[in-house]
């Protein structure tokens, strides 16, 4: 019964409630996106504040005078830049390291075929579980064995160990056509060869995926780096911003520089690669069990 | 030339003296850096924290003596340790639901929304971006009494003012708020990522059939986001469990007020680097690591039935 009126009836009621639901959509869109972005406003509109505004009650949004200040003392001050170039080696390191072997591994795991190759899958499917944070204890007591606490290889090594990225670039070669590459067998090139030379080429939206992924998880990570560093000239962003809210105490203007400092690389670097690092994160998280 | 060449030369090199390593398939070859580096720095610590659980080990590098299930039957009568995985999984109760539910209506929203898409995907995803330390250093600004942001508004309510990170009821409820406004970029962009995924046709054939939003929403939107769903729960869960980079850097090292909000890693590196006992915080580790392999182990079991009734 209804079934007969409604084909008339709802072209224009579905037009209007279209339209009502849409501006609702954008206005609760803005509203979260407003809630979301007032604690980077907050700490951005603190540390271009004078030190002694920054603290007021009530609070005030608008800054009597507009002021650099903070910064131009936390540069002078703090190892903000030793930071950042730190960071900046370990993990560039990190992401060249993970990028060769696991491609590497992936590509011994999916295109060729030797015994106990089911079995070390396996293994390496069942290490994706192993939160790296499990076994800081006894990995801290191998560092301190090796000598190399305290060193930049102590924060390198242990985060080159990421079995999901192995397992994620194994499904791509698995779904990459195997025509090229039987025919360079036939031409004679090595298995060495062939990966370098053919699978490799044809992996790079999978390759930027996890380089992209390893990167911003190296960058900013902190308990590994925290523990196997105690030398500030060693120190990475997030560890030495670790030590910034104990040393300096009430001085809101300078820390809250110091974090914006400290998030702006990876942020620039979204605005830049917007679409890469969507795609990289969506990609890596979808494929990451 | 060299095609026809190089077969010739292959086929004489192996009737000689095949050297050792010519013998190892290529393809473990392949997997032999990763695997340095894997066994290294991931399976041999995993391993090593069972045997030092077993020792009275301390930091000074003395070999700790043998002590047999000591540790083990010391963690289990341990209230501290309970207390911190109390306090682990009522933060992973707790945060989970939001941090689905939240990331699922940020995804509908810019995936419905037209105008502004990127500067809807850039508020959402920009605080995953960030070093724990910056959101720590931000969110301690922001719960200060008196002047802090939230505290600034409550007042200003006229609502009175709230100890985000001195009261031992709140306390828990501030890191979940944290790490909600942290990390829900992640699940957002999974959720936006599988939406896309879904074919106009089906919303085309909806509308010709006189289907609103709602019932689109219903009969074929969350329908089709089921996987990802239970992908993004699994995935959430783990990381809700490995808590502790917030909590600690948000109380520097205390564990909030009575040690209400330290979850079981801040216990364990409390008990290896203040109390520099190897052995024992290699027991909790161990006990944690078996958990959390239980809790994922259970959760591919679900998926995978789910799968097969599909």
């Amino acid at each position: 019964m209804t079934t007969i009126s409604l084909p008339s009836r709802t072209p224009r009621r579905v037009h209007t409630a279209t339209r009502v639901w849409n501006s609702l959509g954008v206005v609760a869109a803005a509203l979260i996106a407003l809630l979301w972005l007032m604690p980077l406003l907050w700490a951005v509109d603190t540390a271009f504040k004078p030190e002694e505004e920054t603290a007021t009650i009530p609070i005030s949004w608008i800054p009597t005078h507009f002021t650099t200040d903070a910064f131009q003392k936390v540069f002078a001050e703090s190892d903000v830049i030793r930071w950042f170039l730190n960071s900046t080696v370990v993990t560039v390191a990190v992401t060249l390291l993970v990028l060769v072997t696991a491609s590497m591994a992936g590509y011994g795991l999916s295109r060729t075929d030797f015994r106990g190759r089911r079995v070390l899958l396996g293994l390496i499917i069942a290490g994706i579980m192993v939160p790296p944070q499990i076994v800081v204890v006894p990995l801290f007591r191998e560092m301190l064995a090796l000598g190399l606490v305290d060193t930049y290889w102590a924060m390198i090594l242990p985060q080159v160990a990421f079995p999901a990225m192995v397992f994620i670039l194994k499904k791509f070669f698995d779904g990459l056509p195997r025509e090229l590459e039987e025919a360079a067998r036939v031409d004679g090139a090595s298995v060495w060869r062939i990966y370098w030379q053919i699978a490799l080429p044809l992996s790079r939206p999978a390759l930027a995926a996890v380089g992209i992924f390893t990167f911003i998880i190296t960058w900013n990570n902190f308990l590994w780096p925290f523990l196997a560093v105690s030398n500030p000239d060693l120190m990475t962003i997030p560890v030495g911003l670790a030590t910034v809210q104990s040393s300096y105490g009430l001085r809101y203007a300078q820390i809250m520089a110091l974090a914006v400092l400290g998030g702006l690389p990876l942020l620039v670097a979204y605005v830049f690669f917007q679409r890469n690092i969507i795609r990289s994160v969506a990609h890596t998280g979808l494929s990451g069990t | 030339m060299a095609t026809i060449t190089a077969p010739a030369r292959q086929a004489a090199s192996v009737t000689e003296a095949v050297p050792f390593w010519r013998r190892i398939p290529a393809g473990l070859l392949f997997t032999l850096p990763f695997l340095f580096f894997y066994v290294a720095f991931l399976v041999f610590p995993t391993i090593w924290a069972l045997v030092l659980s077993f020792f009275n080990e301390t930091l000074t590098g003395t070999r700790g003596e043998f002590v047999g299930l000591s540790n083990w039957s010391e963690m289990f009568g341990d209230a501290l340790a309970w207390k911190a995985m109390g306090a682990t999984l009522y933060f992973t109760l707790l945060s989970t639901p939001p941090l689905v539910l939240v990331g699922l209506v940020m995804a509908l929203l810019t995936n419905r929304v037209m105008p502004l898409k990127w500067l809807w995907r850039l508020s959402y995803f920009a605080p995953f971006l960030l070093p724990a330390s910056v959101v720590a250093l931000i969110w301690i600004w922001i719960y200060q009494p008196g002047f802090g942001l939230v505290n600034g508004a409550l007042s200003a309510l006229g609502l009175s003012e709230l100890g985000w990170l001195s009261e031992p009821d709140l306390a828990m409820w501030s890191v979940v708020i944290t790490t909600l406004w942290w990390t829900v970029g992640f699940n957002f962009l999974l959720y936006l990522a599988a939406l896309q995924a879904i074919p106009q046709d089906y919303y085309d054939a909806a509308s010709i059939d006189g289907a609103g939003w709602w019932q689109r929403l219903w009969s074929i939107t969350l329908p089709s986001l089921k996987r990802t769903t239970g992908l993004i729960i699994v995935l959430q869960l783990l990381a809700s469990l490995r808590i502790f980079d917030q909590v600690y850097l948000l109380w520097m090292g205390s564990g909030g007020p009575g040690f209400v909000v330290r979850p079981v890693l801040e216990y364990v590196y409390d008990t290896s680097f203040t109390n520099f006992r190897f052995g024992y915080a290699s027991a909790i580790s161990t006990f944690f690591f078996v958990l959390i392999v239980v809790v994922s182990a259970v959760q591919f079991r679900i998926f995978q039935s789910r799968e097969e009734r599909s």
